[in-house]
């Protein structure tokens, strides 16, 4: 539906390369270490069906522009959602006035970092689907949520998709666009049993179109898995508390790698030196059956990119190898703080926000173990495969993730399921405690929103099944 | 902009919808962020946007723009108008009966248009003299991720095509700050901030930066404990935190999807004989105020918890008329359409000194932070990760983390032992000390 970027804003709002480098140019050069100007267009939509009926359908349109003028550590950043000329030159003067009495050394011209990737052409971006079409599998899903288990009281179906068109452009000329489809489409079911009553949810999505859902039946599986994960949970005991052994499930766990190694791995809090892992690349920092990377250039996945939002092109870093610490997530202006490479990893939630180091797809490689030999191994222990979201205080390390199904492991097996409580640990310690790592690696349906510093991103995550030796789990049976 | 927004409803009207509901935000920001007495980051922000929301009989669909040009509006009427006619018709949607549209817009004084007369430079000030006063504090404090200072004016105006227009401004001003204290190799961060409709009541940046040193210097030498049911009191800022958990749970659109843990339970006791929660839009120049909520109707003041009983739920329209009650005017619009929220949230002052609090405690948790998402809205189960103090023979003994505190909200509201008496409004949501009788703590 929309055309190539450099095309798409010409047409739609008369800015072209020549008249984005004159407006940085003029009131940029020569006074600060970076500048750039990021144009965004977002069309998105939101299809709610409750009880059967569509209890919301809105779309919504934004559009604007946030310029960036650096120098030394200091960024001056100013947006504007009116993409009128003389708007863009007024927050062009705002972010610049930020960089004037700065020492300012040379201005550093910034160009290409490699070639964009084209990890999510689609015939039909999700947003261009038909709504009768949404609307009718929005439909089939209550239906058979309702059809699986006579418990299910309750079935909220929902479908988001969005189209994002985005340009950068830097005083020397250079500019680099992409164009990114988003969908999610998510379950949620309430189960009632006499007076118990639970919650059970699922969904999934990438950079795919609407008929990603349909094949293989995935729609059905969403479904399925929110009724037998609620269901699951009407019979949950009370989750035991304090320090045990743990066994992660593959896939969403992975979550653990997000909260515990990834947001302390951030550029930014490292240059900063307020993060656990400050100054400790080469050290050992996990066992050495754990490599974790963060690859933004995985097809069609919720997490990749084409190019980051500050035009560098995504890679696949590998943030520790074998336990030892390799690498930081890195932007711009840290990478060029700390004397290090663009890792392709400075994202920002629109064009109102300033970009930061942020993660993509960020995962544990398989090992070698069997995972139902992982559990036998355990005589006790608690057994986690599905989470909801988590929390990480970079400073002290210290992380939270909370199971939101649960098992407990007796004698080597599964046995009861247990209520959700959450696990907490200390981020540079709890990867040291891995002890078994499956060949089970499976990446997360595409689900994943991570929050910094008021602004969310959509990413991914992926593990295989890992035990680990002591983590403390909040439940309350002592 | 209510010239825009009549345009907008009359050209909606004329294109098939039967009725309809519009708003439109201006919104200018600035915020200077301040690190090691460097200026780190400034932004400047000027944003609109514009939604409105159509019913075609009973069907509904809202559509929402930033691009407030002539031919955008159109095409939000078009795309709102085609999305009602795809939609399923749900009868229970529709605005609020005219008969109970507020009649007036009430000056709360929310906005302090003088408040923003500072110069950038100023402002940078501000934040520099808050976070410069936390590293001054003590030599442990070594670091920051910075001080901060925001403002922010906005304008907002809705209006519905059943005779309601109203519009109000609001200012907000804050000041935070967040050091880092290091001792040997053990690096702690916490921070303090305040925030205000009025700039001269923001609180001197001097103090935020102190409080904020003491808050990070109180968590070095912090340890595990084991894993125990103790009492447990919460911070007031903690506290807020169970509030609002207990508010989600009250709202509309959770109870009539039967995902709540107070389903049922109005007119029920729910909590200790000290618990009154209640919600108040009406407060004079308080964060959470507004002179009508997100359908029209008037704000009022409303007892959710009284003495322990549940007495009312917190409702709009729409959630209201699915459970058979009226709306308690809680309405909150956004693009989207109208969800619930709370306006000031409070629970009520209480008559014990928190000092008198810590001192009935002979071995338990003192909790001053939360981290994670560990609370089901459908059982009320909690399990969060926790940082805070341990208490020792009614003293704060030394401080904890890596540590969870968990329970179920039901049961730590009907476990309240003892209300504090130090209740200040420093956000929407306040609450002040809670001891709950027992929790289960797990740590090593």
């Amino acid at each position: 539906m929309l055309a190539r970027p450099e095309r798409f804003f010409a047409d739609r709002f008369g800015l072209n390369a020549g008249t984005m480098e004159r407006l940085l140019g003029s009131t940029l050069a020569g006074r600060v270490d970076h500048a750039d100007l990021y144009l965004e267009y977002r069309i998105s939509e939101e299809l709610v069906l409750e009880e059967g009926a569509v209890k919301k359908a809105a779309r919504h349109v934004s559009q604007g522009a946030g310029i960036r003028a650096q120098s030394g550590e200091r960024t001056g950043y100013a947006h504007t959602d009116d993409l009128a000329l003389p708007n863009l030159e007024e927050a062009a003067r705002q972010a610049r006035a930020i960089a004037d009495g700065a020492s300012s050394s040379a201005v550093v011209a910034v160009g290409a970092d490699g070639a964009p990737h084209d990890l999510y052409t689609l015939a039909e971006p999700p947003i261009a689907a038909s709504l009768d079409r949404k609307l009718g599998l929005l439909g089939r899903m209550d239906t058979e949520a309702r059809a699986l288990d006579p418990r299910v009281r309750q079935v909220i179906a929902t479908l988001g998709s969005e189209d994002l068109v985005i340009m950068i452009a830097t005083p020397s000329g250079w500019t680099v666009g992409d164009v990114r489809p988003l969908t999610r489409l998510n379950v949620t079911v309430i189960v009632e049993d006499g007076t118990k009553r639970e919650i059970g949810s699922f969904g999934g999505g990438g950079r795919v179109a609407f008929d990603f859902f349909l094949e293989q039946d995935r729609w059905k599986r969403f479904v399925s898995e929110s009724v037998r994960q609620a269901v699951v949970k009407l019979g949950a005991v009370e989750a035991p508390a304090g320090e045990m052994t743990v066994v992660l499930g593959p896939g969403w766990p992975g979550i653990l790698l997000h909260e515990a190694v990834g947001h302390g791995l951030e550029g930014d809090f490292n240059r900063k030196k307020t993060s656990a892992f400050s100054g400790r690349l080469g050290q050992q920092v996990a066992s050495e059956l754990v490599t974790v990377v963060d690859d933004g250039t995985i097809p069609n996945r919720r997490g990749s990119l084409n190019v980051d939002d500050e035009g560098v092109p995504t890679r696949r870093n590998v943030l520790i190898e074998k336990g030892i610490l390799r690498g930081y997530m890195q932007d711009r202006l840290n990478s060029r703080l700390m004397g290090m490479e663009p890792t392709g990893n400075g994202r920002r939630e629109s064009y109102a926000h300033p970009p930061m180091p942020r993660m993509t797809n960020t995962f544990m490689l398989a090992g070698q173990d069997e995972p139902a030999d992982i559990i036998r191994g355990v005589p006790r222990g608690l057994y986690a495969v599905n989470f909801g979201g988590g929390q990480v205080d970079i400073t002290s390390g210290r992380f939270v993730f909370s199971a939101s199904e649960a098992y407990l492991i007796e004698d080597g097996r599964v046995t009861r399921p247990v209520k959700g409580a959450t696990l907490i640990g200390n981020g540079p310690e709890a990867l040291t405690r891995v002890s078994r790592v499956g060949h089970d690696l499976q990446l997360d349906e595409g689900v994943g929103t991570c929050g910094k510093d008021g602004q969310s991103v959509p990413v991914g995550v992926g593990m295989p099944t890992i035990r680990i030796d002591g983590m403390t789990v909040g439940g309350t049976q002592v | 902009m209510q010239d825009l927004l009549a345009d907008l409803l009359k050209q909606a009207t004329r294109r098939g919808a039967t009725a309809a509901d519009a708003f439109v935000v201006e919104d200018q920001s600035f915020s200077a962020q301040v690190r090691l007495g460097q200026v780190d980051t400034v932004k400047h922000a000027r944003e609109q946007h514009m939604a409105l929301r159509v019913f075609v009989g009973k069907s509904v669909a809202a559509a929402s723009t930033s691009d407030l040009s002539r031919e955008a509006m159109s095409r939000l009427v078009d795309e709102a108008v085609s999305l009602a006619r795809v939609t399923s018709p749900d009868e229970m949607a529709g605005l609020p009966d005219a008969a109970e549209l507020a009649r007036e817009v009430p000056d709360l004084g929310l906005a302090d248009p003088q408040g923003h007369d500072l110069s950038p430079e100023d402002k940078i000030e501000l934040a520099r003299r808050c976070e410069a006063a936390a590293l001054a504090v003590d030599p442990r404090i070594t670091n920051s991720e910075g001080g901060d200072f925001g403002d922010r004016r906005a304008r907002y105006a809705y209006a519905t095509s059943h005779g309601f227009s109203g519009e109000y401004r609001t200012s907000s001003f804050s000041l935070a700050v967040s050091p880092v204290a290091t001792q040997h190799a053990e690096m702690q961060r916490d921070s303090w901030y305040h925030v205000t409709r009025q700039r001269a009541r923001l609180d001197a940046p001097e103090e935020i930066g102190r409080i904020a040193a003491r808050r990070a210097l109180r968590r070095l030498g912090a340890r595990r404990v084991r894993t125990a049911e103790v009492p447990v009191i919460f911070d007031p800022d903690m506290a807020a935190s169970l509030v609002r958990h207990i508010a989600g749970a009250a709202s509309g659109p959770a109870l009539y999807r039967r995902a709540s843990f107070l389903v049922g339970k109005l007119g029920e006791r729910v909590a200790a004989p000290p618990v009154t929660i209640v919600d108040d839009g009406t407060i004079p120049g308080a964060l959470g105020s507004r002179p009508f909520d997100g359908e029209g109707l008037p704000v009022r003041r409303t007892v959710v918890v009284d003495q322990g009983v549940l007495r009312s739920y917190l409702l709009d329209t729409y959630s209201g008329r699915k459970l058979g009650l009226p709306s308690t005017h809680h309405g909150a619009r956004d693009g989207s359409g109208v969800s619930v929220s709370t306006t000031n949230l409070y629970l009520a002052a209480g008559d014990r000194d928190p000092a008198d609090l810590i001192r009935s405690v002979k071995n338990g948790l003192y909790v001053t932070e939360l981290i994670g998402f560990g609370v089901n809205g459908v059982t009320g189960d909690y399990s969060r990760g926790a940082v805070g103090m341990w208490i020792e023979n009614g003293e704060l003994a030394y401080p904890v983390e890596e540590i969870t505190v968990a329970g179920n909200l039901l049961d730590m509201m009907h476990a309240v032992e003892g209300v504090g008496n130090d209740l200040v409004f420093r956000d929407r949501t306040a609450a002040p000390t809670l001891l709950i009788g027992r929790m289960t703590v797990a740590g090593a």
